[in-house]
């Protein structure tokens, strides 16, 4: 493996600033890829500059709170170092193949080639539709976060959160310090596993003690939290006006609103690994297939490696530790010298952040039932506007019994998204109605390109040289 | 325990020539099972461009052709679904003088076979598509030719015969084939044995095995188109459209995305291709120059498949030279689509009448092999 080439990040969150911090230390100059304009990361995006320029600015704890100084961190780190990587901002990773990357950027696309790959792709929300999810006024968690941490603004006036994992109680909690009125917060979880699952976070005291602290904020200021709830429908005509849910009782309850924001968790985003040649298995804690890394950040294939949420969920403080682990593993693999005392303190301190999650997935159970609920008419892939019942009806005629074929039949994950936001949804109706786990009906595989890419793009190349 | 099956008609291969041969054996009553290692139609058959069209074939395959296009216009009645299918007529472009006397020339040499091709040039072919850009001086115009959604079209053959009782095992690999007195034997794993009087090798790019397991081997050879597809956009246009010396090709669906191909993609390994991305930029250059309203557009998806080709690019279709009751046809050179079932149905001929009128002599297995 060569080391002419410098080794190439996507990613530039937690994971991917960690990693390159550890590869400069070393003396190498790393390329570092990122879709966004600024440093960061979904978890630590930072709001556009041409905001402070205009004179609007939020100082870091509006727009953190208490991960403020976190996210100031992860942003100094990278500010630090930012002369001696090759930083491309606004670029798309589109593409893996023969040991390069495709990038784009600016409308014209590049081939970047690399002897070491060092994957941080992040994740988006994980989202089950219900009848209505697709009218304006209902946004995913993160995006409605990043509604208010990127552009400064709310997703609405009265907003009713819902849903389940941490996510729904921190952007609760943010959207009602940014004064917002929050119509309540409708968690998925019955109250019994979560007060089950908070001996097992008493791993770490300070995160739990955060959870509480939202919740006891959140309620303190009069906000309904209901736990075992399963939506409904959201109802409106131009945009959604209420949310219609069934409470833990089975009682059908309406509460108005005019934004909903949901989300099940996360979802790593794994094509880029795909493409790679990663080998994948199925997680059962994030109840999603991911890419194969060993506890030090190495993946199946040689020279490529893996950290952050975008090759399993763990989290913001994971992904620093990890991205760190990684780059000492590549490190390593280059035949340079590592402290074999600080592999050894990352190696404990993502052990039990590991410990930690398996806690919080108890916490917060997917709720696999809201899968039978969903009515076959209701749209799942919106991309293409394909229902439920079409995919419920290939799996039942016995035509699809795995994802890509069912893809192939009904067009559901062959739109703009390519599936990244439909295919957990697919994946369940379809195990459902197969009678198999959600792990017997695979995967979509991963095609180029993995986000849309502009046509005029391929008059507009530059060649390697 | 070995599940055994005895048939009069074994099909490896569950593509659109496999599948509708399966169709239309059961249609004459002969007990029918088919093998497919994958699923029915997720190969070559499901993944191609779609087009459906018999302008610019070589002569010697419109006889088939045209037997298959009448199989087209049945489409509905014979799978119960339109599969997207439309008679849009098929545009082959000419980019130059000499391209178009190419074309004209073709309309002269194809007289007879009823395509009814129209040569459009200058003033009329601006009126008629304004939208294609002006690197086009004019075309040749099959006006039933068109295009159909190969995803669902290829599994649908197989489905309609497994209705009319045809046995289609999908996830069935065979692992060994041979002959044993008149009886053919195929094996998957230690699960299943069919034995069968007649046997028809419809295996797409992997028929090579099955030939070579009867002591014909032939120079096939795998290739992938690539191919890509935009976001919807207003209709612009209402044809299936080639272009004249190959390049590009293009069509657009009624949901309004633009499917193009042109270029080739890389193989993976022996089952599976990804496209590739000089192949991809090329095609989105060639498409925009084509076709002016894509230069805003975005390219969502793009893919390939595995394809076997022949060295004159014509198939091989016909009975084997070395063993009676076995049938082949495979080689299409990635042009097996709109010609699959009219191959289906004079296989399922062969083996009830013994015979077809249909002039196979091009297609012969043996046409590679020095002594031949």
């Amino acid at each position: 493996m060569s080391e002419l080439l410098p080794p190439v990040i996507v990613g530039a969150g937690p994971a991917g600033i960690r990693a390159a911090e550890r590869l400069v230390a070393a003396g190498l100059r790393p390329v570092v890829v990122d879709e966004a304009a600024r440093w960061g990361g979904q978890i630590y995006r930072q709001p556009p500059e041409i905001l402070s320029g205009a004179g609007f600015t939020r100082p870091k704890s509006a727009l953190y709170g208490f991960e403020a100084g976190k996210a100031d961190a992860v942003h100094r780190a990278m500010a630090a170092i930012r002369d001696r990587v090759d930083y491309r901002p606004r670029t798309l990773a589109w593409n893996c193949e023969a040991g390069a990357l495709d990038l784009l950027s600016e409308g014209t696309s590049e081939v970047l080639p690399f002897s070491h790959l060092f994957l941080a792709t992040g994740a988006t929300d994980r989202v089950l539709p219900f009848p209505g999810w697709t009218l304006p006024g209902v946004f995913t968690l993160g995006g409605s976060q990043v509604a208010l941490k990127f552009q400064g603004c709310a997703v609405g006036r009265r907003v009713a959160f819902l849903g389940t994992g941490p996510l729904l109680y921190l952007v609760a909690y943010q959207y009602l310090k940014a004064g917002v009125e929050v119509a309540g917060v409708f968690d998925t979880t019955p109250f019994a596993a979560q007060a089950r699952a908070t001996a097992g976070m008493l791993r770490d005291p300070a995160t739990l003690a955060k959870g509480l602290l939202f919740v006891g904020w959140l309620r303190a200021h009069g906000v309904p939290i209901h736990n075992g709830v399963r939506p409904v429908r959201g109802e409106g005509a131009e945009r959604v006006e209420a949310l219609v849910w069934r409470d833990a009782r089975g009682q059908e309850r309406r509460t108005s609103c005019d934004a909903v924001a949901f989300g099940l968790g996360l979802r790593s985003e794994t094509q880029l690994a795909d493409l790679a040649g990663c080998r994948f298995r199925f997680d059962e804690a994030d109840r999603a297939w991911l890419p194969e890394r060993d506890g030090s950040g190495r993946s199946s294939v040689a020279g490529v490696y893996l950290a952050g949420d975008g090759s399993g969920i763990a989290g913001a403080d994971a992904a620093e530790l990890a991205g760190e682990r990684a780059a000492l593993a590549l490190l390593e693999d280059l035949g340079r010298p590592v402290e074999a005392a600080r592999v050894k303190e990352l190696d404990g301190r993502l052990a039990r952040i590991a410990a930690f999650r398996r806690s919080l997935s108890a916490a917060f159970p997917f709720p696999a039932d809201w899968a039978d609920a969903i009515a076959d008419d209701t749209m799942i892939c919106r991309c293409e506007g394909i229902t439920a019942g079409a995919v419920r009806e290939v799996a039942r005629s016995g035509q699809a019994r795995e994802m890509n074929r069912a893809k192939a039949l009904t067009r559901a994950g062959m739109g703009r998204c390519q599936g990244r936001m439909c295919s957990a949804t697919t994946a369940e109706l379809l195990s459902r109605a197969l009678g198999t786990g959600p792990d017997g009906v695979g995967r979509l595989r991963a095609q180029p390109p993995i986000k849309p890419l502009p046509v005029s793009a391929g008059a507009e190349r530059r060649e390697v040289a | 325990m070995r599940e055994r099956i005895d048939c009069d008609v074994a099909i490896v291969g569950g593509g659109i020539v496999g599948g509708s041969a399966a169709l239309f054996l059961r249609q004459a009553g002969l007990s029918v099972t088919l093998l497919e290692r994958d699923w029915c139609g997720a190969k070559a058959s499901g993944v191609n461009f779609g087009g459906v069209r018999r302008q610019g074939r070589p002569l010697e395959q419109l006889p088939l052709s045209q037997r298959a296009h009448a199989i087209w216009g049945r489409l509905p009645e014979l799978l119960g679904i339109d599969a997207e299918y439309i008679r849009s007529g098929h545009l082959k472009l000419a980019r130059s003088e000499p391209d178009l006397a190419s074309l004209i020339d073709y309309r002269e040499r194809s007289q007879g076979f009823g395509l009814g091709l129209e040569i459009i040039t200058g003033e009329a072919f601006r009126r008629r598509w304004p939208a294609l850009g002006d690197r086009a001086i004019g075309g040749s115009l099959c006006p039933e030719d068109g295009h159909a959604n190969p995803r669902l079209v290829s599994p649908a053959f197989a489905r309609a015969a497994a209705r009319l009782g045809a046995v289609v095992r999908e996830q069935t690999p065979v692992d060994r084939v041979e002959k044993d007195g008149d009886r053919f034997v195929l094996l998957s794993g230690d699960a299943l044995e069919v034995r069968a009087r007649f046997l028809l090798n419809t295996a797409g790019a992997w028929s090579w095995r099955v030939a070579e397991a009867f002591g014909e081997p032939v120079p096939l050879e795998s290739l992938h188109p690539n191919m890509a597809v935009t976001e919807p956009l207003p209709r612009f246009l209402d044809v299936n459209i080639g272009v004249e010396g190959g390049g590009v090709y293009g069509r657009q669906v009624p949901r309004g995305n633009m499917v193009v191909g042109g270029g080739r993609g890389f193989a993976l390994d022996a089952d599976r291709a990804r496209p590739q991305r000089d192949a991809v930029l090329t095609l989105m250059r060639d498409a925009a120059e084509l076709f002016p309203q894509l230069r805003h557009a975005h390219v969502i998806r793009c893919w390939t498949g595995v394809e076997g080709y022949t060295p004159d690019r014509n198939p091989i279709v016909g009975p084997s030279r070395t063993t009676p009751g076995l049938f082949h046809a495979f080689g299409f050179s990635g042009a097996g689509f709109q010609i699959g079932p009219g191959v289906g149905q004079t296989l399922a001929e062969l083996v009830t009448t013994g015979g077809t009128p249909m002039p196979l002599e091009p297609f012969r297995i043996d046409r590679f092999s020095p002594t031949a």
